[in-house]
């Protein structure tokens, strides 16, 4: 049966987390994400998991990395900052395949920026959050309910590809307090991924032997199967390697086994990659995501009272981008395409690089306040 | 019979990409010795190092391994040993890992208490990149990053694992492997933090141009700056200033941060009440 409960975003991330199956957090306050922490450090213990209160941002990675590549269901979360000083850690999970979930809500920035205000500007940080070649998977939540479905959705991913996998509140979104609706906890526990594992001889054991576009299949430690991870470009077994070959062949895998992945199988799971709200018959289209996407539904709603048919398209998994839809949506709306976010256009510059245009309209905001509906009704009726 | 390092051993990973003579590797086999000595079962053992010559002590012995970023093996250390509390975890990690770049993990590690077997190789220099200063590098040696002379003051790393906490500190060089093996058990013996200061030679990259171009007089140096404890204290403060004392400089019992997560856990199922002060021995 579907749950009825009260909280914030926040809140509802973390308790997500612990009904994915996680037991392990590490992290470092920063606002405006400590709700998150302070949640798991209530809940974690009272099912045995573990909780620990790291001394600095990187540590608060380090840790639930090293915590999940013993293969214990790990997650940390933190904002722009935080990411900034994980960035390095982060890069290790990529290349040694370690699934991790990373709860980052966004305050503004640069810098030190906004503490306490809203931004969506961490989106192309979330895209290539460290240096080298790799592909990022990114949630956005944009209503209570989804902070709790997406990160529910964020660790299956990362055992499923095993990759860390960004889930994305922003600072509205993550304080807002209210009524979600959550699906029935059997069927999340039912939903549960967890990361495959090889069951053959140990001595043909080789963790990253696997074709291309495939991800690596890594077993627990401690039960025998031994293997060693490294930050270097490895071979099949994990050992470190300079082989040009081999080199290739990692980073080609590590893009293929989500980008290419995505784009043969339209997304990376079954679940929704996107939300349209009144796009059927609409002609004007609002695409807006996290919680500007709740200002967005009465924007519609507020237009169409005065007989301009909107729709909004909000897209979940920002990275890979629902690039298939995206190009239908220009193809259909032409330039009455209006997109808003706050930042300066960071997914602009994704939904011109798929649609192949630049002249949408836009209303972006950098300034820690959230837009206005009214605001959205505004720059759509200079449109029409 | 001859110690069989093979059981330990990746040995399809061997030669070692370690120079001709490098410390390194004597430490390597001492571990594998205490590591037998303790009869540990190798499935239940993971070995974590950092970035450096010393980075790569992981991939060369036969259990779960990780090799991790500069400075961070205590963090990732920390998550491996608090998720799996009954595993013996060994770290790994050079001066310019545990000293510099990853200086504030050292201290937290200490200050938990958390039962690692910390095992800091010093060499005194920032060997693999080439001879750059690091935190120990005595002032007045020659680097390639201090071309006139370095001029920065030195750390004594056992002083600050002291500092910090660490509820077992020694000091021991690889000039004597029977001593380190031995100390090497007793700090995997400890339950609680082990900070294990080794110092080695890098007769390639610090010895060069600071006239120890072989690794004997690289070892005749550390030999000359190294005196067991008991004689240490025995030195002026002055005399003290230009030796390391050698041996177990702190040994205590300490509550280990696992084991007071427990009571975390046993508070959190309402199998104890709240934790407070008077849990503690220390109240501040």
């Amino acid at each position: 049966m579907a749950r009825e409960v009260i909280g914030n975003g926040n809140e509802l991330a973390a308790e997500a987390a612990i009904d994915a199956g996680a037991m392990f957090f590490s992290g470092y306050p920063i606002t405006p994400s400590s709700e998150v922490m302070h949640v798991a450090s209530d809940l974690l213990p009272e099912i045995g998991g573990k909780f620990i209160q790291m001394e600095d941002e990187i540590a608060g990675i380090a840790a639930a990395l090293g915590a999940s590549m013993t293969g214990v269901k790990s997650f940390t979360a933190t904002s722009g900052p935080g990411i900034s000083l994980k960035a390095e850690q982060i890069g290790l999970g990529f290349i040694a395949e370690v699934p991790l979930v990373i709860i980052n809500v966004m305050r503004g920035g640069p810098s030190t920026g906004l503490p306490t205000r809203v931004s969506q500007a961490d989106i192309g940080q979330a895209q290539y959050p460290t240096h080298g070649d790799y592909a990022s998977i990114t949630l956005c939540a944009g209503s209570l309910s989804e902070c709790y479905t997406e990160t529910v959705r964020g660790f299956n991913l990362a055992e499923k590809y095993m990759t860390p996998v960004f889930v994305l509140l922003d600072e509205t979104i993550g304080h807002m307090h209210g009524k979600a609706i959550l699906p029935d906890l059997e069927e999340v526990k039912a939903s549960i991924v967890n990361r495959a594992t090889f069951d053959g001889p140990i001595d043909e054991y080789k963790p990253y032997k696997v074709p291309m576009n495939k991800p690596a299949v890594i077993n627990k430690m401690f039960q025998g199967y031994r293997h060693h991870v490294t930050g270097l470009h490895h071979g099949d077994e994990g050992f470190p390697t300079e082989d040009a070959v081999q080199c290739e062949f990692n980073i080609e895998r590590l893009v293929g086994k989500i980008n290419t992945v995505a784009k043969e199988n339209d997304g990376l799971d079954d679940l929704p990659d996107y939300e349209e709200y009144m796009l059927e018959d609409a002609e004007v289209c609002i695409i807006a995501y996290g919680s500007i996407g709740l200002g967005a539904y009465e924007a519609v709603q507020k237009l169409r009272a005065e007989g301009i048919k909107a729709g909004m398209f909000r897209p979940i998994m920002l990275w890979p981008s629902p690039a298939k839809r995206i190009a239908e949506i220009g193809a259909k709306f032409k330039d009455k395409i209006f997109i808003t976010e706050l930042n300066m256009g960071q997914y602009t510059k994704e939904i011109e690089r798929i649609i192949k245009r630049d002249d949408f309209t836009t209303l972006f905001k950098a300034n820690g306040r959230p837009i206005a509906p009214a605001e959205m009704v505004a720059k759509v009726k200079e449109m029409m | 019979m001859a110690f069989n390092y093979d059981k330990y051993l990746r040995v399809n990973k061997m030669p070692t990409l370690w120079c001709w003579g490098c410390g390194d590797g004597v430490i390597l086999k001492a571990t594998i010795r205490a590591i037998e000595k303790m009869g540990w079962d190798m499935d239940n053992v993971c070995v974590i190092s950092g970035i450096g010559c010393s980075g790569r002590f992981s991939s060369y012995i036969n259990c779960n391994t990780i090799h991790t970023t500069h400075g961070r093996t205590i963090a990732y250390a920390t998550g491996v040993k608090l998720a799996n509390p009954g595993v013996n975890v060994i770290v790994v990690a050079g001066d310019g890992d545990s000293l510099a770049i990853g200086g504030n993990h050292t201290i937290h590690g200490c200050r938990r208490n958390i039962d690692l077997n910390f095992i800091l190789i010093n060499n005194f220099i920032y060997g693999l990149t080439n001879s750059q200063i690091s935190p120990t590098t005595p002032q007045g040696m020659w680097c390639v990053s201090a071309q006139n002379g370095n001029i920065d003051p030195t750390f004594n790393a056992c002083n600050l694992a002291i500092g910090a906490g660490a509820s077992f500190v020694a000091r021991e060089s690889m000039i004597d492997p029977k001593k380190l093996e031995k100390i090497l058990v007793k700090g995997f013996s400890h339950k609680g933090f082990s900070f294990i200061e080794v110092n080695s030679n890098c007769h390639i990259n610090l010895g060069r141009k600071n006239k120890m171009n072989s690794a004997m007089e690289n070892l005749a140096w550390i030999d000359s700056i190294t005196i067991p404890v008991k004689k240490w204290e025995a030195l002026s403060p002055e005399e003290q200033l230009n030796k390391l004392p050698t041996g177990v400089l702190r040994e205590v019992e300490q509550a280990e941060y696992c084991d007071l997560y427990d009571m975390v856990i046993a508070a959190a199922q309402g199998k104890r009440g709240k934790i407070t002060q008077d849990d503690f021995a220390k109240k501040i």
